[in-house]
């Protein structure tokens, strides 16, 4: 067992730049991350694909990556990538694995830059071979430079399909369509946060720069796709879709990417009694943070999307200001030499998190996201289906742990990461309550899925 | 607002609860559950469901052996399975070592004129078992053992008992009780309950409600942590332990490998909470994986805690209360009340109807937890 001052969980923006500035005023720093390479989501593999045409195609924000891996390589901090983070206990006694071995590690603080997960939405079909969604499409295209034979549907909404088709055009591939299931009527609603979000500008242009360039390339759009299925023997063959105008078709397809926005990782936080709290537009939970990041547990800090969706550079000022509170917490930084440094810090973060009242309110999930039909399965790993839920959720009033025990959705060793959300609006719309009042499952440990042998190799005693 | 017209209240809605409320309405009598949280909330939900009289405390044997009866009849009893299978217990030696542990019992119990707990070698061992470790010498099996699906077994409890007419309510805990006439008064928040007979069935709580009707009951806590693993293809079909070691192995009908053994957690009483050691519960994975090599790659899907009182010699606590009038105690399983759940409710019927039971609970008095009885 060895003992730290940070434990930084994650090796993204937010991990890096945390890294960097705890490692600046002299704390003993531990970066995990679960990934081969630092740079997280946005920066994937960014250390070896930079330099190369793929690094070319996939654009100078892309690139801008190396520098900061670069930084953080040299910042002193440990830094163990492979290594799967499954349990904190109060203390902080972090439990990790890393080539098949687990071992212990004492923390005097920890900031989770976890980052985000998209969003899942089931619909009849989401679990046939041949849908995926694009994040994991986008993952391929950075690490592998796997571009899809044939042509493919894009359905959902935010910014990330914009990006990745734009991407996926450059490295030669095909689009069959998109189908965009942002609602009617978003851009007035969002239009009245606009002049908030005029520092936010810059990514705005960046945005309509990419359906320009879909525009140009010929990619069909089709507008405020309300429902979507899948079908097909064993895989996918056909998309099946019908718009808000009733407009309806069938279409061949081998390849559906489906995304509808991020969600913060909050599976951490909350086996860690981190309060949270429900947003509403985004229909998610968020982590209580206090300006530096700090949660409610004291000396767990939150950083990156993780803390709220916010982007990558909102992601590296959160990371600095929860290193500096770290150092502060930890290594005896005066008070007013953090506040200091953190007040441009404060600064460029509101700036870069002016655009959000805007994108939130732009793609808010649509209402459909969240009423899969009766025969959807909604709990992948048990196979439980929205009808079974929504049967059982009318007997009472149980919650989702309750279902759990009386459904097994959420029992998985996803533990809730693809069903939870869905399950609570399953109840909220069964019992006529605010969805924000249903509560999450209790997430039970290990918090990624260590095998018995990893956790038997914990075990020094003699038999 | 008060309730009144219960013959008896039930505290407590986990199985032991149901199970007495159960027989209780089935004998004819009103009867209400009051339950804090919701039905089979914490032990009854978090155990591993072992339906076991393999090893049993001699003062449990004859009620484990009824118990095991109505197992296997459970469907009768309460309208589903419960998912029981009776595909046996068996207790593993090891090594050579641990052999004499297991003959010595076997020797005790058909000295006794018990039949149920049988020594096998190592072949039948391996006929029973074919994924164990080759290296293990010998077991002691019961055969009509088995286990079942806490879920399932919650469920059909519930719904039995409401089918026989007791009145279940959740989110109803017990603040404060007054004596009013040959009644008790139970206050539960805004709620009040009036009823002549009292059942104590709060679990790990058991003690602190104790207290509220003036009896002090010496007990301790266990929280035993659980890992429930992704699911396998059919690796086993009988719950096998080990002797030396605390682990309790088994696939549920999912396919799941369900490792227990008694490790212990940490428990809050307060908080109404329990969390998993893992330090502690690497003990239990390196068990596992040393009787069943194949299962080292096996993911851990979660792992979780269940607290419940325990008591002093680790027998339950079954019976009237020496002070309170109309206060029947039925708690401090420690560890291994699952399989109990049908024969307690009907003791507590017979103690509650007619008075008294044929059945040997003497063991299980209250008294013998209570330093003030003679206050009484």
């Amino acid at each position: 067992m060895s003992a730290i001052d940070l434990l930084i969980v994650g090796a993204g923006p937010a991990g890096m730049a945390a890294a960097v500035a705890a490692r600046r005023h002299g704390l003993s720093v531990l970066v995990v991350d679960d990934q081969p390479a630092p740079g997280g989501q946005i920066w994937r593999a960014v250390e070896t694909v930079a330099a190369t045409p793929r690094g070319a195609r996939l654009g100078a924000a892309y690139r801008g990556g190396a520098e900061r891996t670069a930084t953080f390589r040299a910042c002193g901090a440990s830094y163990e990538p492979g290594s799967q983070l499954w349990q904190i206990e109060p203390g902080f006694r972090a439990f990790l694995t890393r080539a098949g071995k687990a071992r212990t590690v004492t923390a005097k603080a920890i900031i989770l830059a976890t980052g985000a997960q998209e969003r899942p939405t089931p619909f009849p079909g989401w679990t046939l071979p041949g849908v995926l969604t694009v994040g994991a499409a986008q993952i391929l295209l950075k690490t592998a430079d796997t571009v899809p034979a044939q042509p493919v549907w894009i359905a959902g909404s935010g910014p990330l399909p914009l990006l990745y088709m734009t991407q996926l055009l450059a490295a030669g591939g095909k689009i069959a369509g998109f189908l965009d299931t942002t609602p009617r009527g978003r851009v007035r609603a969002a239009l009245p946060h606009l002049p908030r979000a005029v520092s936010g500008l810059g990514d705005l242009a960046k945005g309509l720069a990419w359906t320009w360039a879909l525009k140009r390339a010929g990619v069909a759009v089709i507008r405020h796709v309300t429902e979507l299925a899948a079908d097909g023997d064993g895989k996918l063959q056909t998309l099946r879709y019908r718009t808000e105008d009733g407009r309806a078709d069938a279409v061949p397809a081998e390849v559906l990417l489906v995304h509808e926005g991020v969600v913060p990782s909050i599976h951490a936080p909350l086996a860690l009694g981190c309060a949270v709290e429900w947003h509403p537009l985004q229909q998610c939970y968020v982590p209580k943070l206090d300006a530096w990041g700090e949660t409610s547990q004291a000396g767990i800090f939150v950083a990156g999307d993780g803390a709220g969706i916010g982007g990558a550079e909102a992601a590296e000022l959160r990371g600095g200001l929860a290193g500096l509170r770290a150092a502060v917490t930890v290594g005896g930084l005066a008070e007013a030499a953090a506040e200091a440094e953190a007040r441009p810090l404060r600064r460029r973060l509101a700036r870069a998190l002016a655009l959000r009242p805007f994108l939130d309110t732009l793609f808010a999930p649509r209402p459909q996201a969240f009423a899969p039909a009766d025969a959807t399965i909604v709990c992948r790993c048990e196979e439980i289906t929205a009808g079974e839920i929504r049967a059982r959720a009318a007997l009472g009033r149980p919650g989702p742990n309750q279902l759990k025990a009386f459904t097994r959705a959420g029992m998985g060793p996803c533990q809730g990461r693809q069903c939870g959300y869905t399950v609570m609006h399953l109840v909220a719309a069964a019992q006529q309550r605010p969805v924000g009042e249903v509560g999450f499952y209790r997430v039970r440990p290990p918090l990624k899925p260590v095998t018995l042998g990893e956790l038997a190799s914990l075990d020094e005693t003699a038999p | 607002m008060t309730t009144s017209g219960f013959d008896v209240a039930v505290i407590g809605g986990g199985l032991h609860g149901l199970s007495a409320a159960l027989h209780l309405a089935r004998a004819g009598r009103r009867t209400v559950i009051l339950e804090r949280s919701w039905v089979g909330r914490h032990a009854s939900s978090a155990t591993a469901a072992g339906v076991r009289t393999l090893g049993r405390d001699l003062a449990e044997v004859p009620i484990s052996l009824e118990a095991m009866a109505m197992w296997h009849r459970i469907e009768a009893i309460v309208g589903d399975d419960c998912g029981f299978h009776a595909d046996g217990q068996i207790r593993v030696a090891e090594f050579d070592r641990h052999w004499p542990d297991l003959a010595e019992r076997e020797a005790r119990m058909r000295a006794l004129g018990y039949a149920h707990e049988e020594l096998i070698d190592a072949a039948e061992l391996r006929r029973l078992v074919p994924a164990l470790s080759p290296h293990c010498v010998g077991a002691l099996v019961a055969r009509r053992d088995g286990a079942a699906d806490p879920h399932r077994t919650i469920a059909a409890f519930r719904r039995a008992c409401e089918a026989a007419g007791v009145t279940v309510i959740e989110g109803c805990g017990l603040d404060a009780v007054e004596r009013q006439g040959a009644d008790w008064l139970l206050r539960c928040g805004a709620r009040r309950i009036i009823a002549p007979v009292v059942v104590n069935a709060g679990g790990a709580w058991a003690g602190k409600l104790a207290v509220l009707f003036g009896d002090e009951i010496e007990l301790g806590l266990k929280a035993s942590m659980m890992i429930v693993t992704e699911r396998l293809a059919p690796l086993l079909a009988p719950v096998v332990s080990v002797v030396g070691r605390a682990l309790s192995f088994k696939q549920s009908d999912q396919g799941t490998l369900v490792i227990g053994g008694g490790l212990q957690g940490a428990a809050d009483l307060d908080r109404q909470s329990s969390s998993v050691d893992f330090v502690t519960l690497a003990k239990g994975a390196r068990a596992a994986v040393d009787l069943f090599p194949m299962v080292g790659d096996v993911r851990i899907a979660r792992s979780w805690t269940g607290i419940e009182a325990k008591t002093r010699d680790l027998l339950p606590v079954i019976g009237a209360s020496p002070n309170a009038p109309g206060l029947f105690h039925v708690f401090g399983f420690s560890g291994h009340g699952f399989q109990l759940v049908p024969i307690v409710g009907a003791i507590l019927s017979d103690l509650i109807v007619e008075g008294g039971t044929q059945r040997q609970i003497a063991a299980f008095a209250p008294e013998r937890l209570m330093a003030n009885r003679a206050a009484a």
